[in-house]
């Protein structure tokens, strides 16, 4: 079952954002933003952009009729900076144009005057000022300082990550439209309808019921535009306010990548303690997370590094300690993953640590300390686990000890290429740790015609979430897909909903779906029951648009019943709601089941490293992964696939880069570099996780998104292992990327020294 | 006034020659398949086909719309998919393999896949998987990881393996219906809109535009009303030919025209290995060799390439220089306003010549650090040599003292050894964001080593 945009998208007649028609009458906006990251705001200087050609308005904050506010979590973050800039590219003023080119010509034209202030990009100073976004957070299971007194082997260190940038193709971007009654209309290339629509409603005083966000599909959003479309669409809001006319802003990609946040970098300390059969039985960590200039996201991500600090394994003793630290960077924000892979990698790296001190493979301890069903992770929640299991497939399919025989012969045989593999298992919490979001609506339609339209919170964004959804209904009702439509994301029709994010909309969204289809079924069911005098309602099915009786074709058709329903007044319409259930958490206790379920698998990866030129190609990524009942193969692998490719991007070739003046230098397609047809592994080998046990989500189907980036972080370890192959003297410091140039210069590490020295 | 076919319609139109292909179909002709991703040639999202009339038959190139003035579609046949779909909802070859391997996701990128693909199959190109892929190198995913792409890109080769070969490849095409019918009369089209608007001479060199592929990143905005010579358009500047012991190159030669050119060719015989390094597909296909050395970056591919070669450069007015001697400093060139390039010039004979590049990603990147190097060998010692560096001084670095001290000297450990030393001496790079300035010292050595490892299958041993 291919992706139903699938058709429009290669004739290039789907519409996005930029696609909208344009009203007549429609301005063009584009934001002055801070060149400077901290310091206060003394004077902006509007009087050249107002004369510049085609201007209409230039809006500071002071022109807001409502709050200068757009923080979703924390009101922290204002909308147009007013007293201060807290970082570079913090929107200052929006013109108003009637071109984009007048506007943006005319934006150039604005002067600002900002006393400077101290500048700081990096989280252990910020915490060394006490600058932390929310009080620390902490997990606590056993008795970590107890344990480490015994342990035989006791390895500490540190690990950064660094950010990534999400690089959707489509830029971020609005267009809004005045309706009667001061309403507004806004499109927004949003995963987050409400939150645009919350946002909207504050910073211009008009209540949510006159505002409408419509969301047709997203050029992709990765979690970039879970919060951070808000503040295109308020500005755009702003300006159809006080204009009276239609505002559209697309973002250039320069203004997007300056202006929004990213992954966040994270700087750890860790701390891991084993005993003589490598078990780990005490690990300690402290994270440092570079949250940006203001909340956003930034305090659920910290929670779920710590929800995944752990990554698959049993750990009986641990200490985890998460500070969101505030820097002058543009607010990061959600990502894939959601803060769990970063919270991976130091676990990655503690094992790597223990492992190489003790000569010894990771596998090794990463496959001894494996989580069992019924162990509890740090968070007091029990494993229901397959960590063992996938590993068990894994090495079965693929097998891990061959593999790396291989690579050693290789390696053996060859001084200046060198080959690594690393064996990867991940497991990944599904719901929204925040537990009142896990929540969702469907409204379902059925026309006269015996058409279904289909409205729910989802958003598609390439991720196929609107393509299982059809599914849901086109399976309940036992019609070919090509009669369901799910429509546009609209806060008219549906209110009130979560972001998409967190891999949970079609579990949600599609549940919610299966039972407003169920409703208008059992309904039709009784109907076409009287209709053809059936013994019991019971006995009446449906298949391919007939009704059957006592699974008897009968001559009566889904069109008639459906219209004779209509006729007689029975209800073809149903709006149904659906809630997780049994997902509860307790920050005082720091405890709970947060967790609907999670999601595991195990990668081995290998990559060959070219020695004399430090640059690397990934050969292969083998995984069993456990993606339940998939309800769509060709969805789930191009998740998958998708996923795996964008997380060793992360930790190989995507480096974003800012100077000490808090500058992103890696402000461009040109100087920020994701994957391309040739970086890619050579081959990706996916092979679904056997298994009886049910699955709570759709059609005994598990959440498929975010789970396989994480598999990128064995890229980075089989990379590690490559080098240390070259030069076995070198003990790369766990810093992510590992861009070639750490490469080449953990290679050649005495002449990197040299090199430095100024030799 | 600019006058093209875009898709099936003639167009005139009086915009500024500046004004972009991608601006230009999106916003004046409402044709919205064509995506904005990042305007500046990197993700490919507005690739489109340009038809040019050569001889008797049209060329089809996939470019970016985005760097594209109009003024270089002038006289040229501009495809988007609106110009490829087929009535009826129904899809091309190119379309359904992307469907039926799944290669599409959020969508977005999808159309600058399926027009690079279908430039792939109406070009002279040998119809394989690898050439395949080749044709989408410049076009960026976020979403599927590319290997159902790869797949359709192998799907849509496979098909055409068959029946297609280098000179029927737009008939089977219009055949199978990757392009429309109308494709057939466009040969004819173009030779009367050329007919009808002779090729004018250059009046105002001033400010001379090639393949625009810098120009329109650098200085978009000022780019559209730029009082601007366009030369990508003129065939007298594109020709590459023997001339006695010479090899002269027209300034306006894309890479793409170097690449497959069959005497370059033969003097170099891993030209395809070392291209696929510079740019993507539809940035050679639109990048000219002059703009590359105007340009001055210090990194530019093609320059450190042609200052091994110890290449000239005649300007209009017939003067000749070494390259070499065209950077004075930091985008600082030793030409007059007058001065435009015309002839690159270099000896065809290269015995040995080896282009090395490294950068964060192998392609569709620029370079951190870049070199080239040509020898001429008798029985180990070293005749003649030229050797160039990018990424590490402030103008693209010929090699100077380096190369004086290889002259003469046997092919050994101990000479690469010390030449490299020579060469840390002539070197001053900068920490930025393509590496820090340590490792652009340490990566240029590694580099220079690779040259005599490639070249003479040298042992790295050290």
């Amino acid at each position: 079952m291919k992706n139903v945009d699938s058709k429009s998208h290669v004739r290039g007649e789907s519409v996005y954002l930029d696609d909208i028609p344009l009203i007549n009458g429609t301005l063009f906006a584009c934001v002055y933003d801070s060149p400077v990251a901290h310091g206060v705001l003394k004077k902006v200087e509007i009087e050249e952009a107002e004369k510049s050609k085609g201007v209409v308005k230039v809006i500071l904050a002071k022109d807001l009729i409502g709050e200068n506010e757009i923080g979703n979590i924390f009101h922290d973050e204002p909308l147009f900076a007013d007293d201060e800039v807290h970082f570079q590219g913090m929107p200052i003023a929006l013109v108003l144009a009637e071109t984009e080119e007048q506007a943006r010509i005319a934006a150039r034209k604005t002067t600002v005057e900002i006393e400077p202030l101290e500048i700081v990009t990096n989280p252990r100073i910020a915490f060394a000022k006490n600058d932390l976004i929310v009080p620390p957070k902490h997990f606590k299971l056993g008795d970590s300082e107890t344990a480490f007194k015994t342990s035989k082997y006791v390895f500490a260190g540190r690990a950064d990550v660094n950010g990534q940038e999400h690089l959707y193709i489509e830029t971020q971007g609005a267009y809004c439209i005045p309706t009667e009654q001061n309403g507004i209309k806004v499109y927004s290339s949003t995963q987050g309808p409400t939150a645009v629509q919350r946002c909207v409603s504050r910073v211009t005083g008009v209540p949510m019921h006159l505002i409408e966000v419509d969301v047709q599909r997203l050029g992709g959003g990765f979690g970039g535009k879970e919060d951070q479309a808000n503040a295109w669409a308020a500005m755009c809001a702003v300006g159809t306010q006080l204009t009276k006319r239609p505002v559209k802003y697309a973002l250039h990609r320069m203004e997007d990548m300056r202006m929004t946040g990213k992954r966040h970098p994270y700087s750890a300390d860790y701390r891991i303690g084993l005993d003589k059969d490598l078990k780990i039985v005490a690990y300690e960590v402290v994270f440092y997370q570079n949250a940006g200039a203001s909340a956003d996201l930034s305090p659920p991500v910290l929670e779920r590094t710590l929800f995944h600090c752990t990554n698959s394994y049993f750990i009986p003793n641990v200490t985890a300690t998460a500070y969101s630290c505030r820097t002058n960077l543009p607010p990061n924000t959600a990502f894939r993953g959601f803060g769990g892979p970063q919270g991976m990698f130091v676990i990655e790296s503690a094992i790597a640590h223990a492992a190489e001190k003790l000569r010894v493979s990771a596998s090794e301890i990463q496959q001894k300390n494996l989580i069992e069903s019924g162990d509890k992770f740090p968070y007091g929640q029990k494993a229901i686990s397959e960590a063992i299991t996938s590993w068990a497939q894994a090495d079965e399919k693929f097998d891990f000890a061959k593999l790396q025989e291989e690579t050693d012969d290789f390696n053996k045989q060859n001084k200046f290429i060198k080959k690594g593999v690393a064996v990867q298992p991940i497991c990944f919490g599904i719901s929204f740790t925040k537990t009142p979001m896990n929540q969702a609506r469907s409204l379902v339609h059925i026309y006269t015609d015996g058409s279904v339209a289909v409205s729910t919170g989802a958003v598609e964004m390439g991720q196929g979430v609107n393509t299982k959804i059809a599914q849901v209904a086109a399976r309940v009702f036992s019609l070919p897909i090509e009669r369901i439509k799910v429509h546009t994301t609209n806060t008219l029709r549906i209110a009130n909903t979560s972001p998409t994010a967190a891999s949970a909309a079609a579990d949600l969204n599609g549940r919610a779906t299966l039972i407003a289809c169920e409703t208008i079924l059992e309904r039709l069911r009784k109907l076409a029951a009287e209709l053809l005098k059936a013994e019991n309602v019971s006995d009446i099915s449906f298949l391919d648009g007939f009704i059957f009786n006592k699974n008897q074709p009968t001559d009566l058709d889904w069109v008639t019943l459906v219209n004779e329903a209509h006729l007689q007044r029975v209800n073809l319409s149903e709006h149904a709601h659906y809630a997780t259930a049994g997902i509860h958490f307790d920050w005082g206790k720091a405890s709970g089941h947060p967790f609907a379920y999670h999601v595991y698998g195990t990668a081995i990866i290998g990559v060959t490293v070219d020695c004399l030129r430090g640059i690397y190609e990934t050969d292969f990524v083998k995984t069993v992964h456990d993606f339940g009942s998939s309800m769509n193969k060709i969805v789930d692998y191009g998740q998958i696939e998708g996923g795996i490719v964008q997380g060793i991007g992360w930790l190989t070739m995507e480096e974003v880069v800012y100077d000490a003046d808090g500058k992103l230098r890696s402000n461009a397609l040109s100087t920020y570099k994701i994957p391309d047809i040739y970086s890619v592994p050579k081959q990706i080998e996916i092979v679904p996780l056997e298994t009886d046990r049910e699955n709570p989500a759709i059609f005994n189907s598990k959440a498929v998104g975010e789970p396989p980036l994480m598999y990128g972080i064995g890229a980075y370890f089989a990379i590690r292992n490559a080098v240390r192959a070259f030069n076995s003297e070198q003990s790369p410091a766990f810093v992510a990327p590992f861009t070639p140039e750490r490469v080449l210069m953990n290679l050649y590490s005495e002449a990197a020294r040299e090199m430095k020295a100024g030799k | 006034m600019v006058e093209f076919i875009l898709n099936n319609q003639t167009i005139q139109t009086d915009l500024p020659a500046g004004t972009t292909v991608l601006d230009f179909v999106r916003y004046d002709e409402n044709l919205k398949g064509t995506k904005i991703g990042c305007r500046e040639g990197d993700c490919g999202a507005c690739t489109v086909l340009v038809g040019e009339l050569n001889e008797d038959s049209v060329k089809y190139r996939s470019m970016t719309s985005c760097l594209m003035p109009i003024a270089n579609a002038h006289c040229k046949h501009i495809v988007t998919v609106e110009g490829i779909n087929k009535p009826n909802n129904e899809l091309t070859e190119v379309q359904q393999a992307i469907v039926d391997a799944g290669g599409t996701q959020c969508g977005f990128c999808t159309v600058g896949f399926v027009m690079s693909l279908t430039g792939f199959c109406i070009d002279e190109t040998e119809k394989s998987g690898e050439m395949a892929i080749s044709s989408i190198d410049g076009n960026i995913c976020r979403c599927t990881g590319y290997k159902s792409i790869e797949r359709a890109a192998e799907l849509v080769s496979s098909q055409l393996s068959v029946v297609s070969s280098q000179n029927n490849s737009l008939e089977i095409a219009v055949e199978k219906g990757i392009v429309p019918e109308y494709f057939s009369g466009i040969k004819n089209r173009l030779a009367e809109l050329s007919q009808k608007n002779p090729k004018s001479k250059i009046q105002n060199p001033k400010f001379v535009v090639g393949g625009g592929t810098d120009l329109y990143v650098q200085r978009h905005d000022e780019m559209v009303y730029a009082p601007a010579e366009n030369l990508f358009d003129n065939s007298d500047l594109r020709g590459i030919e023997e001339n006695g012991e010479f090899i002269e190159i027209g300034a306006s030669a894309t890479v793409t025209d170097l690449l497959v050119s069959p005497v370059m060719q033969s003097i170099f015989p891993n030209l395809y290995k070392h291209l696929k390094l510079v740019s993507s597909t539809p940035i050679r296909n639109m990048a000219t060799l002059a703009g590359n050395f105007v340009n001055a970056s210090p990194i530019g591919d093609m320059t450190v390439w042609f200052l091994a070669l110890d290449a000239t450069i005649v300007f209009n007015n017939e003067r000749e220089i070494h390259l070499s001697e065209l950077y004075l400093g930091y985008k600082t060139l030793a030409k007059t306003d007058d001065e435009f390039i015309k002839t690159i010039r270099f000896r065809k004979k290269v015995q040995h010549f080896n282009f090395e590049k490294v950068s964060k990603r192998t392609c569709l990147d620029i370079s951190s650090v870049n070199s080239a190097i040509s020898l001429k060998t008798e029985n180990n010692k070293i005749l003649e040599v030229h050797a160039a560096a990018g990424g590490v001084a402030p103008i693209p670095l010929y090699l100077k003292k380096t190369s004086a001290f290889l002259r003469g000297k046997e092919i050994s450990d101990s000479t690469i050894l010390q030449a490299n030393e020579i060469l840390q001496t002539e070197i001053s790079p900068i920490s930025d964001v393509r590496g820090s300035a340590e490792y652009k010292r340490l990566l240029l050595r590694q580099l220079f080593t690779a040259h005599f490892v490639e070249l003479f299958g040298f042992s790295t041993e050290r």
